[in-house]
C-alpha cells in the first residue's frame, strides 16, 4: 500500500475506496435518504465503489464487503452504519478475511449521530450523514496498513501478600495450573493470625489459616517467599521482572506475566481516642488477642463503634468493624452469659443475610445497643462511659471494666512505595484504586496488575477470599492465551526530532513512556500504550504521534468537512 | 453485555430454561428448554420494523408496567441478543385471530408462528448459577398502601421514571398525574371519533352543532328523526368533552414531583417477610435521590431508615455528599404508615427519634426500597441441580468456599448467593468463573493422564 504514503499529503493516485452505506433496516433508512447518501459517496475522490446494504452486519452484508474488495480491487473500506464500539471489530475482521489489512478500514456512525438524533429532520440528517461520509473517506485516503503487536507471555504470577486474599488467589491460580510466586513480608495468614473466631458461624480463624496455608504449600507450582519484600519491579504485562529482598542481603530474581496486589490493611491504632491505654481501653484487635491468649476476664464491656472512622479526618466506613463487634459480643455472652455488653453505634452495618441474623441473635442474648451522636461523642472516664442516647434523648452512664474501640482498617504506611513500584494509583484514603468501581473492581487500569482484599477496601474474610479467587480468573483470561496481542494503534515518537523534554512522560496515564538518558529521547512501550494520544497532543516538537490518528489523517478528516 | 454477546467462546442462550442436570463435575449433561420465540434467531436482525407495525399494545414489564410495548418486542432497547420475541399470551395470530402483520413486515422473513419449544442437550464441565433475585412485592405490607395510593412507588418503578429512556423520559411525573393524562388521551381519542360523526351532520346541514342544538332544544325540529339523532350524538359528545375539559384544566396544575420520601427496609429486616438486610437499598435510595436532584435541582428527598448502611468503597462519602449537595435528609426510624392526603399526596407517619415525637409529613411521591427477595423459581432450580438452599432462601455455600454450591462442580455468584451490590457481584462472578475453570482444567488433566 505504498501508494497511500504520499509525502506531500495530497490524495494518492491509486486509491480504490469502497463505501458501504447501511440501512440498518429502518433504523437508518427510515430517517435518512440512504440511496442519496450512497449516490453521493460514489462521487467522492478516490471512491470506486459505493453500495447500500439492508444490514451490513448480517452475513449477506459482510459478504458484500468481501465481494467488493475482491471484484473492485478495493484498498480502503469505509462503512457508514452504527457504532464502531459494537461493530468495528466485525467489519475489520471481514476485511482481513478478504486479504485487506484491517487497519485500512474506517467507520462512520450515521445511526447514532444522524438518524437517531435527527429523527424528525430527514433532509438535514441526510446532509449531515453525507458530511460524515465525506470526512470518513477523506481520512481513509491516508490510512496506513498496520500489524497487530504481539508479545510473549510468562505464565507465572506474582502475588504480593499472603493473607486471606493473597492465599486464595494463589490457591486458585495454582489450581488452574499456573505457576505462582507468593511474597509475604511477615508470616502467611495475615490479619487472620490475630483473630479468634470467624463470623458468622464461629469457626476458629486458625483452622481457616492452616487449611489455606497447607493447601497452598502443598501445590508444587507455588513458590513461597515469606519474610520477604519486593524491592523492584520492571517490565509490563506478560513480562514483569521482579527483585525480591529476602533479608540479610539475599535477593531473588523472579519473572511473572501478571501481578496480584493483596497486601491487605491494618487496624488503626487509636492513639488519644477515648482514653485508649491498651489496658482498660483497647481495640477489637487487642480484644481478639485477649480471647486467643485466654486473658479475657472482663464482665462489663462497652464497645464504641466508628472510633476514628467516618470522621472528617477519615471519612470512610470501614465495613467490617460492626460485624467484628457483634461477633465478639456474641463470643463474650457465650463464654459468660452473665457478662454485660453494650455496643454504642451510629449505624449498625450488618448488611446481607448472616450478618443481620447475627445482629438479631446478639439482641436475643442480651447485648445492648445504643445510638450515639457523633456531634456529641461518648466520654470514657474511670470505668464509666457517658453518652447521649439519641434514640431516647437521655444522657446515660454505663459503668464498665473494659472499653473496646472498634477502629477502622487503614491503608498500610508503605502503600506509597508499592504504588510507585507498580505505577498504580491509590484513592483519597490510600487504598488501591481499581480501574472501575463497579465493572472492573479487581483490575487496575494498568494491564496485567490486579487487586483483591483489604488492599482495595476493607473486606471480610469471605469477601477477601471471593476477590482472591476472582482475580485468578481475570489473570487466566490473559495467561491462557498463546501470546499477547494488542492493537497497533499506539503512539510512536520520532527519535530524530525528539529533544527528550519528557513532557509526554508526565501526561501518559499508563506509564508507557520512558526516557533514554543515553540518547536523550523518550520511547513508547507499545504494549503498555493504550493509544489515548495524550503524548501526541502534548509534544512541543510534534515528535509524538498516534498511529491511525496522525495529523495528516485527522486534518484530512477535518478539511473534508 | 456487548462483550459477552460478541465473545467467540460464549454461546448465549437467552429465553431458555434449565430443566435437567445429570452427571458429575467435569462431565454434566444439561437439558435446556429453548422457548419458542416465534422468531427465527438466525434470521432476525433486530431492526424493530415488526414492533412498529404490531397492532397489539401490552403493558411493558421492563418498565414495570409504566409504559407500553407491543406483542412482538425486544425486552429493552439495545438488549443482547437483539432478536425479537412474540409474546404468546397477547399475539393475535397465536390466539387464533387474524393478523400476521409482523410476518408481512419482516424483510428478513424471520417470523415463524409454527415455532415450538425445543429441548437442547448440553455437555458441560461446570455450572454457574447467576439467577439473581426478585423485587419484594410491597402490597403485602398493608400499612404502606402500595397500589392503594397512586404516588407510592417501588424503587425499581422510580428507577424507570428517572430513566432518560424510560416511560417519562426521566421526568418525575407523578403516577396519579400520569393516570389523569392517560385518561385525557383516551377521552380525546373518543372525542375525536365523536367529532367526526358530528362533522358529517354539520356539513350536511351547514350549521355548527352547538348552534343547532340550541335550536333543537327549543323544539325547532320536532319530528325530524335525522336531526334527533344528531342531537343525541351531540349530547353524547358533551358527555365526553365536559369531563375532558375539566381534566385538562386540572392537568394544567400538574407539576413534577419535587418533594420525595424514600422508605428503607420494605420487606427487609422485617420478621413478617425477610429477616435479612438487602444490602444495596440504602445506596440505591441515595443514588436515586441524588439523580432526581441532578435532574431537577429543586428536588429534596428524605430517606427514612433504621441504619443507613453505606458500607462500600466511597459509599459513606457519597452519602454525605447527598446530604450536603443534593438536598437529601436522613431520618432515623421505621415509618409506621402511609396515608393518602390532599391531591393524592402520600403522607408519611413516623416517629422523629430526635424529638421523640410522632410526626406526619406529606410528600409528592414516596419510594419504597423493596427487599432483595429470593427468586420464586429457586426451589425448583435447586431440585433440578440437586443443590441446597439456605435458611434465607438463597443458594447455600460455605464461607470458606464462597462460590461453591453444595454439589461439586456447581457454583453461584451475585444475588442468587445473597443480597449484594454490583462490585461484589462482579468480583464473585470472576470468582465463580475461576472455580469453574479449575474443574475443567482438573478434568482435562485427569483425562490426559
Amino acid at each position: 500500500m505504498s501508494e497511500a504514503k504520499n509525502a506531500s499529503g495530497e490524495i494518492p493516485e491509486h486509491l480504490r475506496i469502497g463505501v458501504f452505506i447501511c440501512d440498518c433496516g429502518s433504523n437508518i433508512a427510515g430517517h435518512l435518504d440512504c440511496p442519496a447518501i450512497t449516490e453521493y459517496a460514489s462521487t467522492l475522490p478516490g471512491v470506486v465503489y459505493a453500495k447500500e446494504n439492508l444490514y451490513t452486519c448480517s452475513e449477506a452484508g459482510v459478504l458484500e464487503i468481501q465481494k467488493g474488495i475482491q471484484e473492485h480491487n478495493l484498498n480502503r473500506v469505509v462503512v457508514a452504519s452504527c457504532s464502531p464500539r459494537t461493530h468495528q471489530p466485525l467489519f475489520q475482521s471481514s476485511c482481513a478475511q478478504a486479504d485487506l489489512n484491517p487497519y485500512l478500514f474506517e467507520m462512520v456512525n450515521i445511526r447514532d449521530q444522524c438518524s437517531w438524533v435527527h429523527m424528525q429532520e430527514k433532509e438535514n440528517g441526510t446532509e449531515k450523514a453525507k458530511d460524515l461520509v465525506r470526512m470518513g473517506v477523506a481520512k481513509a485516503a491516508f490510512l496506513e496498513p498496520q500489524e497487530d503487536i504481539e508479545a510473549s507471555l510468562i505464565r507465572r504470577v506474582l502475588v504480593i501478600g499472603g493473607g486471606a486474599a493473597g492465599l486464595s488467589a494463589a490457591q486458585s491460580l495454582g489450581g488452574m495450573g499456573l505457576e505462582v510466586v507468593l511474597v509475604e513480608k511477615d508470616a502467611l495468614g495475615g490479619l487472620l493470625n490475630r483473630i479468634n473466631r470467624l463470623a458468622p458461624h464461629g469457626e476458629k480463624a486458625s483452622d481457616r489459616v492452616s487449611e489455606l496455608v497447607e493447601s497452598v504449600k502443598a501445590m508444587p507450582n507455588v513458590t513461597l517467599y515469606s519474610g520477604a519484600r519486593i524491592s523492584s519491579i520492571d517490565g509490563y504485562i506478560g513480562n514483569f521482572e521482579i527483585t525480591i529482598d529476602q533479608g540479610q542481603g539475599n535477593q531473588a530474581q523472579e519473572k511473572a506475566g501478571c501481578i496480584v496486589v493483596a497486601t491487605g490493611a491494618v487496624p488503626l491504632s487509636p492513639e488519644g481516642l477515648y482514653g485508649y491505654d491498651k489496658k482498660t481501653v483497647i481495640t477489637q484487635m487487642e480484644l481478639e488477642s485477649l480471647f486467643l491468649e485466654g486473658n479475657f476476664h472482663a464482665e462489663k464491656v462497652v464497645m464504641i463503634q466508628c472510633a476514628g472512622a467516618r470522621s472528617s479526618e477519615r471519612p470512610y466506613c470501614s465495613r467490617i468493624c460492626c460485624q467484628t463487634a457483634v461477633k465478639n459480643a456474641l463470643w463474650i455472652k457465650e463464654q459468660n452469659p452473665a457478662a454485660s455488653v453494650h455496643i454504642l453505634y451510629r449505624d449498625m452495618q450488618m448488611y446481607g443475610t448472616e450478618k443481620e441474623q447475627m445482629l438479631s441473635d446478639a439482641r436475643g442474648v442480651g447485648v445492648r445497643f445504643h445510638v450515639y451522636d457523633p456531634e456529641n461523642p461518648p466520654v470514657v472516664d474511670k470505668g464509666t462511659v457517658s453518652f447521649y442516647e439519641s434514640l431516647t434523648g437521655e444522657q446515660e452512664d454505663i459503668s464498665c471494666d473494659l472499653v473496646v474501640l472498634s477502629t477502622p482498617l487503614v491503608a498500610r504506611e508503605d502503600v506509597a512505595d508499592l504504588s510507585q513500584l507498580l505505577r498504580v494509583p491509590v484513592d483519597q484514603n490510600n487504598f488501591f484504586l481499581e480501574a472501575h468501581a463497579k465493572l472492573r473492581p479487581l483490575d487496575f487500569a494498568t494491564d496485567g496488575i490486579f487487586v483483591c482484599g483489604s488492599a482495595r477496601y476493607p473486606a471480610t474474610v469471605e469477601e477477601a477470599c471471593s476477590q482472591g479467587i476472582g482475580v485468578s480468573s481475570r489473570i487466566a483470561t490473559i495467561l491462557f492465551k498463546d501470546k499477547l496481542i494488542v492493537s497497533a494503534l499506539v503512539a510512536e515518537i520520532n527519535p530524530e526530532t525528539c529533544v527528550g523534554c519528557q513532557g509526554c512522560m508526565d501526561m501518559c496515564p499508563y506509564g508507557a513512556i520512558s526516557y533514554r538518558p543515553d540518547l536523550n529521547i523518550c520511547e513508547v512501550n507499545t504494549i503498555l500504550c493504550k493509544g489515548c494520544g495524550c503524548c501526541a497532543a502534548t509534544c512541543p516538537s510534534q515528535s509524538a504521534s498516534l498511529k491511525g490518528f496522525k495529523p495528516q489523517q485527522v486534518l484530512a478528516q477535518i478539511r473534508g468537512l | 453485555m456487548l462483550d459477552v454477546g460478541r465473545h467467540p467462546n460464549i454461546e448465549l442462550m437467552a429465553y431458555c430454561e434449565v430443566e435437567g442436570l445429570e452427571g458429575e463435575a467435569g462431565d454434566f449433561r444439561v437439558s435446556v428448554r429453548k422457548k419458542a420465540r416465534y422468531v427465527d434467531e438466525a434470521k432476525c436482525t433486530g431492526c424493530g420494523a415488526c414492533t412498529e407495525k404490531c397492532p397489539t399494545v401490552v403493558p411493558d414489564a421492563f418498565n414495570e408496567g409504566l409504559g407500553e410495548r407491543r406483542a412482538i418486542y425486544s425486552w429493552f432497547a439495545q438488549g443482547i441478543p437483539s432478536t425479537h420475541t412474540i409474546d404468546p399470551d397477547h399475539c393475535r395470530q397465536l390466539n387464533g385471530k387474524k393478523c400476521g402483520i409482523c410476518a408481512k413486515t419482516c424483510q428478513a422473513e424471520a417470523i415463524n408462528f409454527e415455532q415450538k419449544d425445543t429441548l437442547v442437550e448440553l455437555n458441560v464441565g461446570a455450572v454457574v448459577v447467576a439467577t439473581g433475585y426478585e423485587v419484594f412485592d410491597p402490597s403485602r405490607i398493608p400499612e404502606y398502601q402500595y397500589q392503594q395510593i397512586p404516588n407510592v412507588v417501588t424503587a425499581i418503578e422510580f428507577e424507570r421514571l428517572l430513566s432518560a429512556s424510560g416511560p417519562t423520559g426521566g421526568h418525575l411525573d407523578r403516577p396519579s398525574d400520569l393516570a389523569v393524562e392517560a385518561e385525557i388521551e383516551a377521552l380525546e381519542k373518543k372525542a375525536k371519533k365523536g367529532q367526526k360523526m358530528l362533522d358529517k351532520f354539520e356539513q350536511k346541514y351547514e350549521t355548527p352543532s352547538a348552534q343547532f342544538y340550541e335550536a333543537f332544544l327549543k323544539g325547532a325540529y320536532d319530528g325530524d328523526e335525522d336531526r334527533k339523532k344528531w342531537a343525541q350524538k351531540y349530547e353524547a359528545q358533551l358527555e365526553i368533552t365536559r369531563p375532558l375539559e375539566a381534566l385538562k384544566k386540572k392537568a394544567e396544575g400538574f407539576d413534577a414531583a419535587k418533594k420525595l420520601a424514600f422508605i428503607q427496609c420494605v420487606g427487609s429486616r422485617d420478621f413478617r417477610f425477610y429477616p435479612f438486610c438487602s444490602g444495596y437499598c440504602c445506596m440505591h435510595s441515595i443514588k436515586e435521590a441524588i439523580i432526581a436532584h441532578e435532574h431537577e435541582p429543586q428536588t429534596t428527598s428524605t430517606i427514612f431508615g433504621m441504619d443507613i448502611r453505606a458500607v462500600g468503597k466511597g459509599f459513606e462519602e457519597y452519602k454525605i455528599r447527598g446530604g450536603n449537595q443534593s438536598g437529601v435528609r436522613y431520618v432515623r426510624g421505621r415509618v409506621a404508615e402511609i396515608v393518602e392526603g390532599e391531591n393524592h399526596n402520600p403522607v408519611v407517619v413516623y416517629e422523629d427519634t430526635r424529638e421523640q415525637k410522632v410526626k406526619s409529613e406529606a410528600f409528592d411521591m414516596v419510594i419504597l426500597a423493596t427487599a432483595c427477595a429470593p427468586n420464586k423459581g429457586v426451589a425448583e432450580l435447586a431440585s433440578v441441580l440437586s443443590i441446597e438452599i439456605n435458611r434465607f432462601g438463597f443458594f447455600q455455600t460455605d464461607p470458606a468456599r464462597p462460590m461453591d454450591c453444595t454439589r461439586p462442580g456447581i457454583f453461584v455468584c451475585g444475588c442468587a448467593h445473597g443480597p449484594m451490590d454490583i462490585p461484589e457481584s462482579v468480583a464473585q462472578a470472576s470468582g465463580a468463573a475461576s472455580r469453574a475453570a479449575q474443574v475443567l482444567i482438573g478434568s482435562e488433566l485427569r483425562k490426559a493422564s
